[in-house]
């Protein structure tokens, strides 16, 4: 843009197009600069139009209703960056080919010490583009809304009786875990609320699950090292996360151990998972599929397997599910740590030191690692 | 010289350099020397070793992820082996061998014998070897070296799997706040020599833009470093003898940490990349044979990087729980750094513009630094912007963004450095040929390797994994091969280093025809550069095609030239 475009025009003598090099022409505007300036930056903007077209295909599909918020903001940038990155090659390969002095040349170029309206317009104009990209980001932002509230407590029992959890693995009941000294553990209330709701029958519909038109959740998100678990508010436990398409889900996310982030690249979606906070989120599922859910913050020795899947499915599909796992035994779900942790056991415990794996979670479903995913 | 009173000390003419007898003493390069260039060089072939450290680490891990299942080592061991890659690195690598070209450059470029405080100066130096060593006898330690990260965020790196008192998170800790003291007297030391010791008639804006960004780098230093170590000692008690700074059960916050690790940490980035702006503001006026474009405005952007990247560091926080008012507000600083470092750009292209361009080594590694240094500026605008970020933050987009950062630019400008100032500070040219094959194979190994990293991350590759889903694979393997090329281009560098010091053509004074008080000195130059004969400076720098001298009685200096 202002690269190519006005150090061209705007440095006095312009370059003479078919020349080979430089012009030396007197000073005012060069019309053969001027039409070939035009003609870049035409060249130019077509480009940026092309590679902005082809930004889906580096990403994987749009399973949320933040993905094409996100994609479209991210092809505006792209289409900027790419304009911007060719005016300033189109600048370096010109002096590369029209500005090198020959072999036994030691003169001095032209002594340019600099150019007020020049500078002033490529400090604005970049001044401008960005104010103007983040003025878009926020109000992409404020679409999404993604994040809620934050609760601080001391520790991942007291996460867990906040969120109404009880029976993970590795910290049974929620009452023989030592008492802390928040406010949280006298008051057994909410733990006790969520208890009654999910003993309640198995036929009508629970709240926070049944009604199809209202917000699904919390969905509790337990994260450790290294499993998922995801707990529904009519107590089905799961390691894959299965979500009906096109209805609005809230998560409290919850960790046992160490800082974890729960990204799910096809819904454009990442919230870290903080130790000594309950995290509220939300986000909105549009297109069926199995998608991956990753953890994207180091989280230590197992970290890169520490993924499970994303389900999307209709609405009936997701109560199919939901009313088959009401009826599985828990058991505990299998997962890549463990088996590469055994695995290492066995050839006598070699590599640096780690913590080992907490114990797989105890849930209705297990991970299916055959599934194949699409993002 | 006149008796006109002078702005640094004569009483530092007199320090002491306890083993004379440059250039052919090679013994002073392994004692406590006070002499700025000694210790330059010190830094530069130290780092230079870390350097083959951390890429040998680089090439272990890229040999790892060259398949998507974790077969070469355990993922435990790429943990140790990535952390410490990152750690060298940073640590051991850039900041060091950037301190080195401090030291060489401050005093000579401004008329200074020596820098202010040469003891302090030899003092900061020797805690470089002492970290180093801490660092990689990591690797000895019952349990291997430190393995959660350069952030080392708690609590993670607080878990301490083995129990043992001296593990590789400790010894880290240890070294990551010794160098933290060690930047910090640097720091002083830069800052003071700058201010203090100019040359007569050196104003402010007569002054080199590579001691203005030297000392808007050494400011970050400063205001940062101070909190870093801090948060490192915390961590250290939190590791080793049971406070709870940062643990949620004691009633502390690990997201504490990350603003200790991160006020500092984002503004690291400029402490290594402004001095490299430096570099290029050097080099593209020698060989384009023109003065800098906008000279004022590229010297005070520097300070204008400053100030913003003290208020950016929440960018790397978006998605801990960050309210959203603070992510608006941080987005905001982070992308307004695009002006001031536009304006950089922008003056360096019109720098080159219709110049008589010399494409030596030292010109295309800075050309090429350039041309990626824009490519990350793109990537990083759409880092900055939290729904992207939202997306692509902690992926490999990430990876390939700073290393597009770290390597393609700052690395480049420092091999553009070595290029362009080795022979004034060795006395012997380096082989032009071998410099263009590094500089190809450099450039090429680079894409290859960072650019499909950019592909992997935004198709949702996390970073930091020892195994991926198969559909990563190409991009991976992509990305391998450029870094083993990588490691191939370091064989002609090295080879043109050892060989042009050792039997390479004499350097004359000024083999490049630059402007600048180090090229009116012998190469190498005298231990107290000037002396007592310190040039008044009579115009400001790059005064290429003007017609005007620097100093006062220049032909007098370079006629001295000739006669030795």
């Amino acid at each position: 843009m202002s690269a190519s475009g006005s150090t061209a025009s705007g440095s006095g003598p312009s370059p003479a197009p078919g020349s080979g090099s430089p012009g030396r022409g007197g000073p005012g505007i060069d019309r053969g600069a001027v039409l070939l300036v035009t003609l870049g930056v035409g060249l130019a903007l077509l480009a940026s139009r092309w590679l902005m077209a082809q930004v889906p295909r580096w990403l994987p599909p749009q399973a949320s209703t933040a993905a094409p918020l996100v994609d479209d903001l991210f092809a505006l940038e792209v289409g900027i960056g790419c304009f911007l990155l060719l005016g300033c090659t189109a600048v370096i390969a010109w002096t590369l080919l029209f500005d090198r002095a020959d072999k036994y040349d030691r003169d001095d170029g032209e002594p340019i010490e600099g150019n007020l309206k020049l500078e002033i317009t490529w400090t604005v104009i970049p001044l401008v583009v960005v104010l103007l990209l983040a003025a878009q980001a926020i109000r992409v932002n404020g679409q999404l809304a993604s994040l809620g509230g934050k609760v601080r407590v001391a520790g991942a029992a007291e996460a867990l009786r906040l969120v109404g959890v009880d029976g993970v693995a590795g910290f049974p009941g929620p009452t023989s875990v030592q008492s802390s000294h928040s406010s949280q553990s006298s008051q057994p209330s909410a733990a006790q609320a969520s208890r009654a709701s999910r003993s309640m029958s198995s036929t009508g519909p629970s709240p926070g699950v049944g009604d199809p038109a209202a917000e699904l959740g919390p969905v509790v998100v337990i994260a450790r090292q290294w499993s998922w678990e995801f707990v529904y508010p009519d107590g089905v436990r799961s390691a894959e996360l299965h979500l009906p398409v096109n209805r609005p889900v809230r998560f409290r996310l919850v960790s046992l151990d160490v800082l974890h982030a729960m990204s799910i690249p096809a819904f454009r979606l990442r919230q870290d998972v903080v130790p000594g906070s309950v995290i509220d989120y939300r986000l909105t599922p549009s297109r069926e599929g199995r998608y991956r859910l990753r953890d994207s913050l180091f989280s230590g020795a197992y970290f890169a397997s520490n993924q499970t899947d994303v389900v999307v499915e209709s609405a009936e599909a997701f109560e199919r599910w939901r009313q088959a796992a009401r009826r599985s035994p828990l058991a505990p779900s299998p997962n890549a740590a463990t088996e590469l942790w055994s695995q290492r056991q066995e050839r006598g415990n070699r590599g640096w030191a780690t913590v080992p794996p907490a114990p797989p979670p105890l849930v209705n479903v297990p991970l299916d690692p055959e599934a194949a995913h699409e993002g | 010289m006149t008796t006109t009173p002078i702005p640094f000390d004569p009483r530092t003419l007199r320090a002491p350099h306890p083993v004379p007898g440059a250039p052919d003493n090679w013994r002073r390069f392994f004692t406590f020397n006070t002499d700025a260039k000694v210790i330059g060089i010190q830094y530069i072939a130290l780092a230079l070793l870390f350097l083959l450290v951390g890429g040998l680490l680089a090439m272990i891990m890229r040999g790892e992820l060259i398949t998507p299942p974790a077969d070469l080592v355990d993922p435990s061991v790429y943990n140790g082996l990535y952390t410490m890659h990152g750690t060298v690195m940073l640590f051991l690598f850039l900041f060091p061998i950037l301190n080195g070209f401090n030291n060489l450059l401050i005093p000579p470029m401004i008329g200074a014998p020596d820098m202010a405080f040469p003891r302090l100066n030899a003092l900061a130096f020797w805690m470089f070897p002492v970290f180093g060593v801490v660092l990689m006898a990591s690797f000895l330690v019952p349990g291997g070296p430190a393995s959660s990260g350069w952030w080392a965020y708690p609590p993670l790196s607080t878990q301490n799997p083995l129990g043992l008192l001296i593990n590789g998170q400790f010894l880290w800790i240890l070294a990551v706040a010794i160098s933290g003291v060690s930047s910090i007297l640097g720091a002083v030391n830069f800052c003071t020599t700058i201010i203090r010791m100019r040359a007569p008639g050196m104003g402010w804006f007569r002054m080199p833009i590579f001691c203005w960004t030297a000392l808007a780098a050494q400011t970050i230093q400063l205001a940062g470093l101070p909190v870093l170590t801090a948060g490192a000692v915390m961590l250290l008690f939190d590791l080793s003898f049971g406070t709870s700074f940062f643990q949620p059960e004691g009633g502390g916050d690990p997201m504490l940490y990350q603003h200790f690790f991160w006020f500092y940490s984002h503004p690291a980035v400029y402490v290594m990349v402004l001095p490299v702006f430096g570099f290029f503001s050097e080099i593209f006026p020698v060989y384009a044979r023109k003065p800098l474009f906008g000279y004022h405005v590229v010297a005070i952007a520097s300070f204008g990087i400053v100030f913003l990247s003290l208020i950016v560091w929440v960018h790397h926080m978006f998605t801990s729980g960050t309210p959203q008012w603070m992510r608006h507000v941080f987005m905001v600083t982070t992308m307004l750094i695009a002006v001031p470092t536009g304006i950089k750009v922008f003056a360096w292209l019109a720098t080159l513009w219709r110049g008589k361009l010399w494409l030596t080594t030292a010109m295309l590694f800075a050309m090429g630094g350039v041309f990626n240094f824009i490519f990350a500026g793109i990537t990083g605008i759409m880092l900055a912007t939290v729904p992207v970020d939202v997306h692509v933050g902690n992926t490999y987009f990430v990876v390939g963004h700073f290393h597009t950062v770290i390597f393609s630019t700052i690395t480049f400008g420092v091999y553009a450095a070595i290029y362009h100032w080795f022979a004034k500070f060795t006395g012997r040219m380096l082989y032009e040929g071998l410099g263009k094959v590094h500089f190809v194979l450099t450039f090429v190994g680079a894409q290859l390797n960072f650019l499909p990293m950019h592909w992997a991350g935004l198709m949702g590759m996390p970073r930091r994994v020892a195994s991926y889903d198969p559909e990563f694979a190409l991009a991976n393997v992509l990305a391998s091969l450029g870094a083993f090329l990588l490691g191939v281009a370091m064989i002609p560098f090295l080879l043109n280093l050892v060989s042009s010091w050792v039997r390479g053509a004499r350097a004359p004074a000024n083999p490049w025809q630059a402007i600048g008080l180090e090229w009116l000195l012998p190469s190498p130059p005298p231990a107290e550069n000037f002396e007592h004969d310190v040039p008044t400076v009579i115009s400001g720098p790059y005064g290429y095609g003007l017609g005007h001298p620097l100093v006062a009685d220049q032909e007098r200096y370079e006629a001295r030239l000739k006669e030795g």
